[in-house]
């Protein structure tokens, strides 16, 4: 530690991250000013990445207990394909906020029962949460795709589009709940005795069992809360989409476990902070829509994606081996 | 005789068997040459990938982007060959392919290996790196007239036949390339001092280290191989199909891990075995083309394997917490 601010920034991965965040921008901007720099574009942006930013916070909260979450696309395309099939049901065009509002209850009450799902395979079952969620994810898929024999379901009320289409004093709804969602999970994760646990038995969960701290409940707590996540994301596509289907955002999920790597969590458990992945999120969104701007194709975004990943691991690299005394025994 | 319901080998064997039962009551047409032939032709591309998979879960990783490398791998052999050397026979082809994955494997080993960083992490960023860098400079156009080599070799049949009803059934020569893939990675896994090492690093990285094992060299070696069969697979895939479509395998990577964790090896490495591995591939291969035989409909496919999925690696999870939970 040099006292100099610095190499105080240069020394977390969030704040490496908020450096390449901000070259990123300043870059696109200067090549691309007009464009880039533009209301338009700006508010594009914020509504386009609040869907996938939000199911990295739920790969954000299941790493950090050293496991993954893999089943989070699946969880949000049957929510939003069952509130989907119920709006087109019961609802008519012309149904109110009422129906809207207790389409998206019901959702949320899936996913968190899909999140439940997963804790028990994993708390209970002892299976490894990257098997149990890839199982589960592929159900979950299943049945949205069984439910709707692979068509999207469409024809929703008004109402339903505010949720991903809206703005409130001219900010996008969207953008709104990622907000609130990354600062709740901040909160969470840092003031509260829960956060606390989840950050001990991620970076040692023998040391947690004999702290006794409950490990099968926080568990299950943590992939319900991660359901919750993705029900909510379900919503937001299905309102922007104005539809739902059993494969959309089918390339959000290794984007989600992109985005919370890039943001400095560990994979193995046990360090994570939202904020590096809010950075790791704007980064992203700033590089694909400059790149779009000055005419680079999709497929060279994938490309760039990758290697800001892998040139980010060579940095953070020394500080994401876990001590070697830290290392639990085998049961 | 007794068998030994804990091992994975044993559960995948019977639910292979049950299910070929119940497609023979439900259509006693299922028990034929035909679909026998078609299940080994289904499983060849994805029997590679999953030895492929089976040895990186064993030495300790995970790699994700092996089906990056088979379809970076087919166009750009494709390519090459169609542009430089259309004429060159099938083993040429083949070996081409193999090199050209080796090198991608190579990159690989040296983030892995050389830079020491987590294996998930790494080919999570080279699958996106390697299918982006194909798709924005290569190319993304099918290639429909693949060169002779590789068309003769699709076309090359092991077997073939007309049924008692009239319909064909063939095998094509490609399946010897998966029987000689498994001969050699048994060898190397079983009959080398390099298997020994790839088991002991899967054990413990540190331990392997302790006693003397070149970890790096070993690892080094595993991303290797694993690009050479991922580039095979590919340019197998691409003779059998008969075009070059760059936006092909992709995707597939999970099914292949889950059918090699469905055979019993262990996601924390150093155990794992070619016989479990094949099953697995076999009992994916059957759900995904007899399904609807058994009277589910093909939109379950999901499902039933997801299902497949947790039974089979929950169940010895489970048997493994209680015992632990026993002798504590």
């Amino acid at each position: 530690m040099t006292g100099s601010r610095l190499s105080n920034l240069l020394a977390s991965p969030e704040g490496r991250l908020a450096i390449i965040a901000v070259v990123i921008f300043v870059a696109m901007s200067i090549l691309s000013p007009d464009k880039f720099l533009s209301v338009q574009n700006m508010t594009s942006m914020a509504f386009q990445f609040p869907e996938f930013a939000i199911l990295a916070l739920a790969m954000t909260l299941t790493m950090l207990t050293g496991g993954i979450d893999l089943s989070v696309v699946g969880i949000a395309n049957l929510t939003a394909i069952l509130a989907a099939t119920f709006l087109t049901r019961f609802a008519g065009a012309d149904a109110g906020v009422g129906m809207v509002a207790l389409s998206m209850a019901g959702s949320l009450a899936v996913g968190m029962l899909a999140g439940l799902f997963n804790g028990i395979l994993i708390a209970v079952l002892g299976l490894p949460a990257i098997l149990a969620t890839l199982g589960s994810g592929l159900i979950f898929t299943g049945i949205a795709v069984a439910l709707t024999g692979g068509s999207a379901v469409m024809g929703f009320p008004e109402a339903s589009a505010w949720l991903g289409n809206g703005s409130i004093l001219g900010i996008p709804v969207p953008l709104i709940l990622f907000g609130l969602l990354a600062v709740i999970l901040s909160g969470v994760l840092q003031r509260t005795g829960f956060g606390l646990k989840v950050q001990m038995f991620g970076a040692n969960p023998l040391a947690a069992r004999f702290a006794a701290v409950d490990v099968t409940g926080l568990l299950i707590r943590v992939y319900i809360a991660s359901g919750a996540f993705a029900a909510i994301a379900g919503m937001v596509v299905m309102s922007r989409a104005n539809s739902a289907k059993a494969d959309y955002g089918s390339s959000y999920l290794l984007l989600a476990v992109l985005i919370a790597v890039l943001g400095g969590v560990n994979p193995y458990g046990g360090y994570g902070r939202v904020i590096g992945v809010v950075l790791a999120v704007l980064s992203m969104q700033f590089l694909s829509s400059g790149l779009n701007m000055v005419g680079v194709s999709n497929f060279a975004r994938e490309l760039i994606w990758g290697t800001l990943l892998i040139f980010v691991m060579i940095v953070n690299t020394r500080s994401w081996r876990r001590p070697k005394a830290a290392t639990p025994a085998k049961p | 005789m007794k068998i030994d319901f804990s091992r994975n080998e044993t559960l995948v064997g019977l639910v292979i068997l049950g299910f070929c039962a119940l497609a023979t009551v439900a259509d006693p047409s299922f028990l034929s040459l035909a679909t026998l032939t078609d299940l080994l032709r289904g499983g060849i591309v994805l029997g590679i990938f999953a030895v492929a998979a089976l040895l990186v879960l064993i030495s300790g990783g995970l790699d994700v982007s092996f089906t990056a490398v088979a379809a970076f791998t087919m166009y750009t052999t494709a390519l090459m060959l169609n542009t430089w050397a259309p004429g060159v026979p099938w083993f040429a082809a083949l070996a081409v392919g193999m090199c050209v994955g080796g090198l991608l494997g190579l990159i690989n080993g040296i983030f892995i290996a050389g830079f020491g960083l987590p294996t998930l992490i790494v080919t999570l960023g080279t699958l996106s790196v390697f299918r982006g860098f194909m798709l924005t400079f290569i190319g993304q156009k099918q290639i429909t007239t693949l060169p002779s080599g590789m068309r003769e070799f699709g076309r090359a049949m092991m077997v073939r036949g007309t049924n008692a009803d009239g319909s064909f059934y063939s095998l094509p020569w490609a399946f010897a390339a998966l029987v000689l893939v498994v001969v050699v990675t048994w060898t190397i896994l079983h009959r080398t001092m390099l298997g020994r090492a790839i088991f002991a690093i899967g054990g413990s990285l540190e331990s392997a280290r302790r006693i003397g094992v070149n970890v790096k060299a070993t690892q080094y070696f595993v991303y290797i191989y694993v690009g050479v069969l991922a580039g095979l697979a590919g340019v197998i895939h691409a003779s059998m199909a008969r075009v070059a479509n760059p936006f092909d395998l992709v995707g597939l990577e999970l099914s292949v891990i889950a059918a090699v964790v469905l055979g019993g090896a262990r996601l924390a490495g150093g155990y794992g075995t070619l016989t479990g591995t094949l099953l697995g591939v076999a009992l994916i291969v059957l759900v995904r083309n007899s399904l609807v035989v058994i009277g589910i409909p093909s939109t379950w496919q999901s499902v039933t394997i997801g299902i497949l999925i947790l039974i089979g690696t929950g169940l010895p999870a489970w048997q493994a917490k209680r015992a632990a939970a026993r002798a504590a």
